[in-house]
């Protein structure tokens, strides 16, 4: 097991620089002046200093190792100096954004807590509500239980977040006006009030979030406890006189957990992308609308960076699912 | 007198062998929610490709004057901001929703299936492509594909036209960023049909590796192709319209879907239903299209079928 983990994070490094390298490729090639907004008044020696200041006068391959030497040796760094009070990262030239003029992950540090209650309240109250209704549908399988939820599944992975999001602001914001349809950042939770404000307005996007992920995890879990009712050794538990409580919630519901945890662990960075476009609808300042403006006003160092830290979790959580998958079941064996 | 009535089992054994759609129609017929989805995917398809020419209504025309008008039988669905009949643009939206749909998922199966064939019938390429799919399975495909539309827009569009330009350029992105699925479940299934006997017959007289492919292996893996092609343009519409969604899909005066609810949002206190039926429009095809992917798989399993 131990040199399976330490096969796949070897693997993994040259895997993540050839993704950057693809993404800076894909932004390289891409025509388009990074100067092109400024005004056409500007003499064209200080247009050439200005682009010297971004650093756009050196060659691609310069630019790149620049960039990949910022982003795994001064900014790992710079979070060490901020826990541990030192000082090694001082002087050191950070990853700036072109459009803020700041280093893109102070402002990463500053978005991540919205996306996170948002999304991560989202994914954990969609798995709360998947498992329960997976376990049901599988022990009643073909009853109207299975059929409304096999139904109610199939609803909420085909209409997409964009459209159940503003359907849900047209009847709870516009008619009823039980919610409010803008997400405030700038709330501060300081005592019951404003609490329960912060959960008014986070009742639509979480709810929104929470079908999409639900629907798909609750087939995962349906189809994985049908695969093992009908085992061996649930016949015979039940023969040695265990109750159907016992039998279903510890013997099955144990097993049948190893793929859905997999499955749970794999759709973690999915949820970051998927956010993207609640975000938008909600109008939460996370990370998903930072991509969007930086796309928009052309910051590539942001895009760069912010695409790379996507990409990163999606190999990191790639490598926990499948070392968990190890873990979980004795039956697999990596070595 | 001596003439007998044939046997029953004589009879059923002479009588022509039903032809193998013929038995997938049948178990797909009884698969309630997938004949219903054919229907309401036929009908959305009818809907945009032959409305136009029923509805003669340009969906471009502004009419200042009879702008924000409600439903009424001059305009089934409405008018919008400057007067354009909702109806016609509905219809004008469905075509190129679903142009895109169908090009993007053609492309996706294309490449797919030759990835698959390629890497599960040549061992030496084998594991260099599945590497390549791992790959592209680690990117983040809607933020590269928003970055991709964006930073390419302006110059396609400059090269191509403004429509075709970005028809083509949203067609190629979703395409290219949705192939890996496919590739992974066809190489698995050519892994399996190397082993089997016919293949090993075939290659025993000789078939050289092209025909082995074309004649042997690509018409037994064509129920996971069919399946997948079939999920696969649910995935392109909804890509297309959350593109256009967040802005960076077809241009303003082109509609799709997607365009229409996005314009749609800035209306959302005084005209809901602008929302509403972009919307209705597009879950209703992606349901339909994967209640028939359900049933097709249900049908193209011989495992299943005819119990």
């Amino acid at each position: 097991m131990l040199t399976y983990t330490l096969r796949r994070l070897l693997t993994a490094v040259p895997t993540l620089i050839f993704i950057s390298f693809v993404i800076f490729l894909l932004l390289e090639l891409a025509p388009g002046d990074p100067l092109a907004d400024q005004p056409l008044t500007i003499p064209a020696e200080v247009r050439e200093r200005m682009r010297t200041a971004m650093g756009l006068d050196e060659a691609a391959h310069v630019r790149y190792w620049k960039w990949l030497v910022q982003f795994v040796w001064v900014e790992p760094q710079v979070i060490l100096d901020r826990w541990l009070g030192t000082s090694m990262a001082e002087g050191e030239l950070r990853i700036l954004s072109w459009q803020f003029r700041a280093p893109v992950f102070d402002i990463i540090w500053q978005r991540i807590p919205q996306t996170l209650t948002v999304v991560g309240i989202a994914y954990v109250v969609g798995v709360m509500i998947a498992l329960p209704i997976g376990i049901v549908s599988a022990y009643r399988q073909y009853s109207w239980f299975d059929q409304i939820g096999t139904f109610v599944s199939m609803v909420g992975f085909s209409v997409p977040t964009f459209f159940t999001g503003v359907l849900l602001i047209v009847i709870f914001s516009v008619n009823l006006g039980w919610f409010p349809s803008i997400y405030d950042t700038t709330l501060r939770v300081t005592d019951w009030p404003s609490f329960v404000r912060q959960v008014s307005q986070m009742v639509m996007p979480v709810a929104v979030l929470a079908l999409y992920n639900a629907a798909q995890i609750s087939r995962f879990m349906r189809s994985s406890m049908l695969d093992n009712l009908n085992q061996d050794y649930v016949r015979t538990a039940r023969a040695k006189g265990m109750g159907e409580t016992t039998v279903v919630l510890v013997h099955v519901l144990r097993n049948s957990l190893i793929p859905v945890v997999t499955v749970i662990a794999l759709g973690v960075p999915t949820i970051f992308a998927g956010a993207i476009i609640t975000e938008q609808v909600f109008k939460v300042n996370g990370l998903g609308q930072l991509l969007i403006t930086a796309i928009q006003a052309n910051d590539l160092p942001m895009v760069q960076t912010l695409t790379f830290v996507f990409a990163v979790l999606i190999v990191t959580f790639n490598l926990i699912a499948d070392i968990l998958y190890g873990i979980l079941d004795p039956r697999i064996r990596y070595d | 007198m001596t003439e007998l009535a044939p046997a029953p089992a004589v009879e059923a054994a002479l009588r022509p062998p039903r032809s193998q759609w013929r038995d997938v129609w049948d178990q797909f017929r009884s698969h309630r929610g997938a004949l219903f989805g054919l229907l309401v995917f036929g009908s959305i398809v009818m809907f945009s490709v032959v409305g136009p020419y029923l509805w003669t209504v340009d969906p471009k025309f502004i009419a200042i004057r009879s702008r924000d008008l409600g439903m009424s039988w001059a305009h089934p669905f409405g008018t919008d901001q400057l007067g354009r009949d909702i109806f016609a643009r509905m219809m004008a939206g469905g075509r190129v929703s679903l142009a895109v749909g169908l090009t993007a998922m053609a492309l996706s199966i294309l490449l797919g299936t030759l990835i698959g064939v390629t890497a599960g019938f040549f061992r030496r390429l084998d594991g260099l492509l599945m590497r390549l799919t791992d790959l592209f399975l680690a990117l983040p495909l809607l933020p590269l594909l928003l970055v991709m539309v964006m930073l390419f827009r302006e110059s396609l569009a400059r090269q191509f036209g403004p429509e075709t330009g970005i028809f083509l350029l949203i067609v190629v992105a979703i395409g290219v960023t949705s192939w890996m699925q496919t590739a992974r479940i066809v190489r698995g299934e050519v892994l399996a049909l190397k082993e089997r006997e016919f293949v090993l017959a075939a290659r025993s007289i000789g078939t050289p590796p092209r025909r082995m492919i074309l004649r042997h292996i690509l018409p037994n893996v064509l129920s996971p192709i069919m399946v997948s092609a079939t999920l696969g343009i649910a995935t392109a519409i909804i890509t297309e319209s959350a593109l256009s969604f967040l802005g960076l899909g077809f241009p303003p005066d082109f509609p799709t879907w997607g365009r229409l609810l996005f314009d749609g949002v800035d209306y959302l206190q005084q005209f809901p239903e602008r929302v509403i039926w972009p919307g209705v429009y597009i879950s209703l095809t992606v349901l339909s299209v994967n209640f028939i992917g359900d049933g097709l798989r249900d049908a193209l399993d011989p495992r299943i079928r005819g119990r």
